[in-house]
């Protein structure tokens, strides 16, 4: 007979709401948000949960997404487990503090929970922040660790890898969900609550020790020669994260002579075509990168000596692709297929574009 | 008599503040910086609170002030001082938590951080620093540039018409309920810098009450951006500045 102990716990739960569930579980000291469609949830959750009295754990709803990731800044600095979350336009305006949050090399986790832009966009799902995510976003030569959950688990787990993530390379780490995964119940196992930090880490402001230097949290050096070490000091960290850190999933790419490549939920839908031509005798696997900064490049190379031909399938008009096109460096033909504008692909829709695109062309 | 007979213990009559730094200001002669830095590292010295002190820096001419400040410091994107002081201050309630900034860092683009964080009442004080002018990228117009003041981008005076008015940030903050003291200093002559210094005191001993934002404006000049001599600019500075930023508290607690 099973004891009471040894049931996991299991939750039907959104997908926002899940990760708000997470980061307290986490540890996280302080979360930092405003209200956008999307992600509301999010703040909406920890705000009735209150997890002040749960770990001690900070909320506080900013005036802006500006201030909410200066709010996450200065928290951080103190060595804090600090999050913050929104959509598209939101994060949009959160790239200057996540630049210099790089740039001082402090760690904190950012929900990005995209809907179709450009501009005010519409408030539907869509994966179009991906080279904001990846390639930069703010200004500078910085990298974010970028994780794209595929399912509501994945969100919670996304959440304290994310926190782990952060805090071993002091970087910021960005979740980048979408309109779907935020928005929709899945059953959810949620990991123990694990308790809140007491490191005082040597790199933090947490008030000057007699036996030491004052501590400083800058992103500035006025000679060049300064802020070129500080360049190469984030170079050398962002090769020992692609180093260790790529994660990603393949599906039925032992026999594939065809290859889909899509992240996300895409990924799903992918899969789901994936099936469909499995079912015709079209012999096609996926790969789902789980990491999309640091990317799996070596991964879809080495794929890529294998089959006929890639089709990339993503909601917006063809970013990652780019990163495909890379990484198969012209080992075989590489294709797009995309919706976007909050337009979801269907499986047969993308089925029809492996059959047209990849196998006819 | 020799230097070495001189300089003896029993002969010291004042001492520079251990919480200042031995690095050399970069900021300009005669410019009201340093007197601010130096009374603040005094308050942080006589009330003991040098480990429990954590300061954000803000963009403009004091964006270094963690190299003259031996407290642990953060230093903010332009404006959003504030915001990062509500980050520390919620996180670490048991410190105190001061940000540093100018009239262009505090009354324009960083506006709604600083009127908001008044508002919520976070627990930190506030240090504005006055002169009328962007010191740091070379004299621009700033939100609490003065009526017909030549700046290099009011070439011919400020023109309320198209310019609009100097923002009188601290009178702003000061009518919402968060605020609990607000004061409006100079440090341009020792009596002055002795009062500023008093009310810098206060508003750091408040913070231990938590019962909301203090902040202290000084009013300042600006010898490079004003294109004046030291003496002229502060002369200048009490004609002219101080009959529309006139010293003394605004909010003091009931």
């Amino acid at each position: 007979m099973t004891k009471f102990t040894d049931m996991k716990e299991l939750r039907l739960m959104k997908g926002n709401e899940a990760m708000a569930e997470a980061a307290i579980r986490a540890g996280a000291d302080a979360y930092f948000g405003y209200p956008i469609t999307p992600q509301s949830e999010v703040i909406e959750y920890l705000m009735r949960e209150n997890p002040a009295d749960r770990t001690g754990m900070q909320v506080l709803q900013a005036e802006s997404e500006v201030a909410a990731i200066n709010m996450v800044y200065g928290a951080a600095g103190c060595g804090k487990r600090a999050m913050t979350s929104s959509s598209s336009p939101g994060i949009s305006l959160k790239m200057e503090g996540i630049s210099y949050i790089a740039g001082a090399e402090l760690p904190c986790v950012v929900v990005n929970v995209v809907r179709a832009g450009p501009g005010l966009g519409t408030i539907q799902p869509s994966q179009s922040d991906y080279f904001q995510a990846v390639k930069g976003g703010g200004h500078g030569d910085y990298k974010m660790i970028v994780l794209a959950p595929a399912t509501v688990q994945e969100s919670v787990d996304y959440v304290k890898l994310g926190f782990d993530l952060a805090f071993k390379y002091r970087n910021p780490v960005m979740i980048l969900s979408d309109g779907i995964i935020g928005q929709m119940m899945e059953k959810v196992e949620l990991f123990e609550q694990l308790p809140r930090s007491t490191e005082e880490h040597e790199w933090a402001t947490v008030g000057k020790k007699p036996d030491r230097d004052s501590v400083i949290i800058t992103s500035l050096q006025l000679q060049s020669e300064e802020q070129e070490k500080v360049n190469l000091r984030l170079q050398a960290k962002y090769r020992e994260i692609e180093k260790n850190e790529i994660l990603y999933e393949t599906y039925q790419c032992e026999d594939a002579e065809y290859l889909f490549v899509a992240f996300g939920s895409c990924a799903r839908i992918t899969r789901k075509a994936m099936e469909m031509a499995r079912a015709k005798g079209i012999k096609v696997g996926l790969i789902r990168p789980q990491t999309l900064y640091p990317y799996p490049y070596d991964a879809i190379n080495k794929l890529a000596g294998q089959v006929k031909g890639i089709l990339t399938v993503e909601m917006n008009a063809g970013q990652m692709v780019e990163d495909v096109r890379l990484a198969v460096n012209g080992k075989t033909p590489v294709e797009f297929y995309g919706r976007f504008g909050g337009m979801i692909p269907s499986p047969d829709e993308i089925l029809e574009a492996l059959e047209q695109k990849i196998i006819g062309g | 008599m020799s230097e070495s007979n001189i300089i003896n213990p029993e002969n010291l009559v004042y001492e520079k503040t251990s919480v200042m730094t031995d690095r050399v200001l970069h900021y300009c002669p005669g410019c009201g910086h340093g007197t601010a830095h130096r009374m603040l590292a005094e308050v942080i010295d006589e009330l003991g609170i040098q480990g429990d002190t954590i300061g954000v820096a803000p963009v403009g001419c004091s964006v270094l002030a963690y190299y003259y400040f031996d407290v642990d410091m953060q230093e903010a994107a332009h404006g959003r001082a504030p915001a990062v002081a509500t980050g520390i201050k919620r996180t670490m309630p048991e410190k105190y938590v001061f940000t540093y900034q100018g009239d262009g860092d505090l009354a324009a683009i960083g506006t709604a951080e600083t009127i908001h964080a008044c508002n919520r009442g976070e627990n930190i004080l506030i240090v504005f620093i006055n002169n009328g002018i962007y010191g740091m990228t070379g004299g621009q117009m700033a939100p609490t540039t003065l009526e017909g003041m030549k700046s290099s981008t009011s070439p011919r005076g400020r023109d309320i018409a198209t310019m609009g008015s100097p923002l009188k940030m601290t009178d702003l903050v000061a009518t919402l309920p968060g605020t609990y003291y607000v004061t409006r200093q100079s440090v341009h002559k020792p009596a002055n810098a002795r009062k500023a210094k008093r009310a810098l005191k206060k508003a750091m001993e408040y913070q231990k009450l938590n019962k909301g934002t203090c902040l202290v404006e000084i009013v300042a000049n600006c010898p490079s951006g004003w294109k004046m001599t030291p003496a002229q600019s502060n002369q200048w500075m009490e004609e002219n500045m101080f009959p529309f930023y006139p010293l003394g508290d605004i909010k003091v607690p009931s």
